[in-house]
């Protein structure tokens, strides 16, 4: 006892650090404000990262949002038969190869009767996009009736004259500086206030594959890559991936053996993604001898890319599943595999498919090793089947991205906005399966 | 452990008095019972519907049951009493081969049910846990309706051959589990949204919808209020006219209340069996006495 006034029994603490003295008032303040500024250093966090997507979204939009918009020009068309058909010949493989672009000059040319000199001729002409002449081969395909008539048709105009018309070209630029000449400015001020310049939805971005011209350059055949690549990842990885998990959580001894399995699997899905796309051209293209730059391989690799997520959300869903239902369904004679089908999967399905969804996302999403095994390669035609070549949308936004002309530019952030688009899609509907398969009691 | 002749040592009762006496220094509450240990009291039964000899569980290395001998009478309500950890929910997953589903878990000794042995590989464990049900510590009902609760077990088993006759027998299972006139309405709803009493007579209605011969209740109680008690208490009353039902608890009380003999395991052994009523009034040996009388456990 070194405080002789203090009670029996009690420790005497100093009077202004007991409870509610002046010591321990301001250490109540003290802490109070540490844990305010520790609540405002994670809302400052959220509204960093917030605003950093913001900005990303705000910038790509900005970017792409003209892209889809195209220039149309119209067109009064001769569908001259002896430009067509000189010889008569009307056969289908005939008129698949006749002269469309002379059509398209003879159209232009005819716009502007005062223009005469084979240099201005010429500018004229780089108005037009080279896929006018297929546009009119089109509709002298679908109806061979049109030669020899008339026809005001509207066609798309060059990336440059889209530029202009867009006020993405300035200009105030010295004419040697500028894609379109004065003259060409001039013409198209001119087709504009006679209402033969219109800006459209750009139905070719979706439809089209990749062109060298910017203006025909689509991403409808990286779409199609995409989405045959994606259905050879879902419909391998996914019955793989579950049965492995089942295997490995209901069936596997726990030994040295499937803790080693364990924990390569955890290992596999921290692979960088590149090395499958090397494993990918080493086995199924120089090994196996199966097609480059196709979805097949393509699915293949991210198959073997996606396995690990599938496999360890499935194995997460499946020991989440409380191990009361599992004896129950057992102590009343269910078997093994009744109790796993009739009780355990459709437990676990909601997190099964969620984990098999975000594995997709994120392969959606990858470049890496569809580089590896060609489906980088410039391919203009929309793929018909697994094994025609194709590309896919990311890698098809990493090609436009080294593009320089403004016209990829836009269709870059065009190409972004729809991968996000199918991210946000397949995201969404991880969720809305999740709510529909999760326990309805 | 050579002990050739258990049966006939344990059975005569001149042996059965004087070994308490000879052991008790030794036994104290949290310790095992010395090596060699035999059961005190009566194993056999006239006639057992299970009956376990030699029995002996390892989870790994740790020996869980020592060498218990134990018949399980037809048409009786035997308690298995006894401390935490003891081995008396262990013994009764044997009686079913839960056990099977823990892989270092290792069972020797014989267990025959009818005479015959339950760990034969021939034998059929799907079927063996038709026969011996089972209803656990926390009501598990699965995530599905009232019904289909009922209805899994014969379904899975092919017991009906129509739709009106499995609606028969789901009624009837309700019926005898005394939930039919809380639940007849609402079939259809979730098994999980009854409260802890009705879930649990709930998994009794599904145990009994397979017509088992033996049923196992892991302390089927201890989750629930006294009222909800009472009536599966009386409930397992009135099973006992059909089956053989063997009861974990951890209250005395209900063990005295609902059985006709009682077992008290202490740390894997089984010291004492008998008559439920001389269990709790004269326990020959002194860990059942110490136990029962609130010593400890």
């Amino acid at each position: 006892m070194n405080n002789a006034t203090s009670p029996k029994g009690i420790y005497a603490i100093a009077p202004e650090r007991r409870l509610g003295g002046a010591a321990h008032t301001a250490l109540v303040q003290r802490r109070k404000a540490a844990e305010k500024r520790f609540r405002y250093y994670g809302l400052g966090a959220l509204v960093v990262s917030l605003m950093f997507l913001v900005l990303l979204f705000a910038s790509i939009i900005a970017k792409g949002w003209t892209a889809f918009e195209q220039t149309y020009l119209r067109l009064d068309v001769d569908f001259a038969t002896d430009v067509l058909v000189p010889d008569g010949d009307r056969s289908e493989q005939a008129l698949s190869s006749a002269n469309y672009p002379a059509l398209v000059k003879n159209a232009i040319w005819a716009a502007f009767p005062d223009v005469t000199s084979r240099g201005e001729k010429r500018q004229l002409q780089d108005l037009v996009s080279s896929g006018a002449s297929f546009e009119l081969r089109n509709i002298v395909m679908n109806d061979p009736s049109v030669i020899g008539t008339q026809r005001s048709v509207w066609v798309p105009a060059t990336a440059f004259v889209d530029s202009l018309i867009k006020g993405q070209m300035d200009r105030s630029l010295p004419e040697s500086e500028r894609k379109l000449s004065d003259l060409q400015i001039s013409w198209v001020d001119h087709l504009l206030s006679n209402g033969h310049i219109e800006k459209r939805f750009n139905t070719m971005l979706f439809t089209d594959g990749d062109s060298r011209d910017p203006e025909l350059a689509g991403i409808g055949g990286a779409i199609m890559g995409s989405l045959y690549t994606m259905l050879v990842t879902l419909l391998l990885s996914f019955p793989i991936g579950v049965a492995a998990a089942i295997y490995l959580e209901e069936f596997a001894p726990r030994n040295r053996w499937t803790d080693l399995i364990e924990v390569n699997i955890n290992n596999l899905a921290a692979v960088p993604s590149i090395v499958y796309g090397l494993l990918g051209l080493a086995v199924f293209i120089n090994f196996l001898g199966l097609p480059r730059s196709s979805p097949l391989v393509g699915g293949l690799v991210l198959t073997l890319m996606t396995l690990p997520v599938v496999i360890i959300a499935s194995r997460a869903a499946l020991t989440s599943v409380p191990p009361s239902i599992r004896e129950a369904a057992l102590g009343m004679g269910a078997s093994k595999m009744q109790t796993i089908t009739h009780h355990v999967l459709p437990l676990a399905m909601p997190g099964m498919l969620t984990g098999a969804i975000i594995g997709m996302a994120r392969a959606l999403g990858e470049t890496a090793p569809l580089l590896m095994i060609g489906m980088v390669a410039f391919i203009v035609d929309v793929p018909k089947s697994l094994t025609d070549p194709a590309t896919a949308l990311p890698v098809q936004i990493y090609l436009w991205a080294s593009s320089p002309e403004r016209a990829f530019v836009e269709r870059t952030s065009a190409a972004i906005l729809v991968l996000l688009a199918f991210m946000v899609l397949m995201n969404a509907l991880a969720v809305v399966l999740r709510k529909r398969f999760e326990r309805r009691w | 452990m050579n002990q050739p002749n258990t049966l006939t040592r344990i059975e005569d009762p001149a042996m059965a008095e004087i070994q308490p006496q000879q052991a008790q220094p030794t036994f104290s509450a949290t310790e095992p019972a010395p090596e060699g240990h035999r059961t005190v009291g009566k194993i056999t039964v006239d006639n057992p519907k299970m009956s376990a000899r030699d029995v002996n569980v390892y989870y790994g290395e740790k020996h869980a049951i020592k060498h218990v001998e134990l018949d399980i009478g037809t048409n009786e309500v035997i308690a298995l009493i006894g401390p935490s950890g003891c081995g008396k929910s262990t013994f009764l997953r044997t009686l079913n081969r839960m056990n099977d589903t823990i892989d270092i878990c290792r069972v020797t000794g014989n267990i025959s049910l009818d005479g015959q042995d339950i760990y034969d590989r021939r034998l059929d464990v799907v079927q063996l846990r038709a026969r011996v049900g089972m209803v656990f510590q926390k009501p598990n009902p699965f995530p599905k309706s009232i019904f289909d609760n009922v209805a899994y077990g014969p379904k899975i088993h092919g017991m009906t051959s129509s739709r009106a006759e499995l609606e028969d027998l789901v009624r009837w299972s309700l019926e005898k589990a005394g939930l039919w006139h809380e639940v007849k309405d609402r079939l259809e709803q979730p098994g999980t949204g009854l409260s802890g009493g009705q879930q649990q007579r709930l998994c009794i209605a599904r145990a009994i919808a397979v017509s088992p011969e033996v049923i196992l209740m892991d302390e089927p109680c201890s989750a629930l209020d006294p009222i909800a008690t009472a009536k599966i208490e009386e409930l397992i009353d009135e099973l006992r006219e059909n089956y053989s039902i063997v009861i974990v608890t951890h209250s005395m009380q209900q063990a005295a209340r609902v059985s006709q003999r009682t077992a008290y395991f202490h740390l894997g052994d089984l010291i004492e069996v008998g008559e439920t009523e001389q269990i709790f009034t004269n326990p020959e040996h002194k860990l059942t006495e110490g136990y029962i009388t609130g010593r400890f456990g």
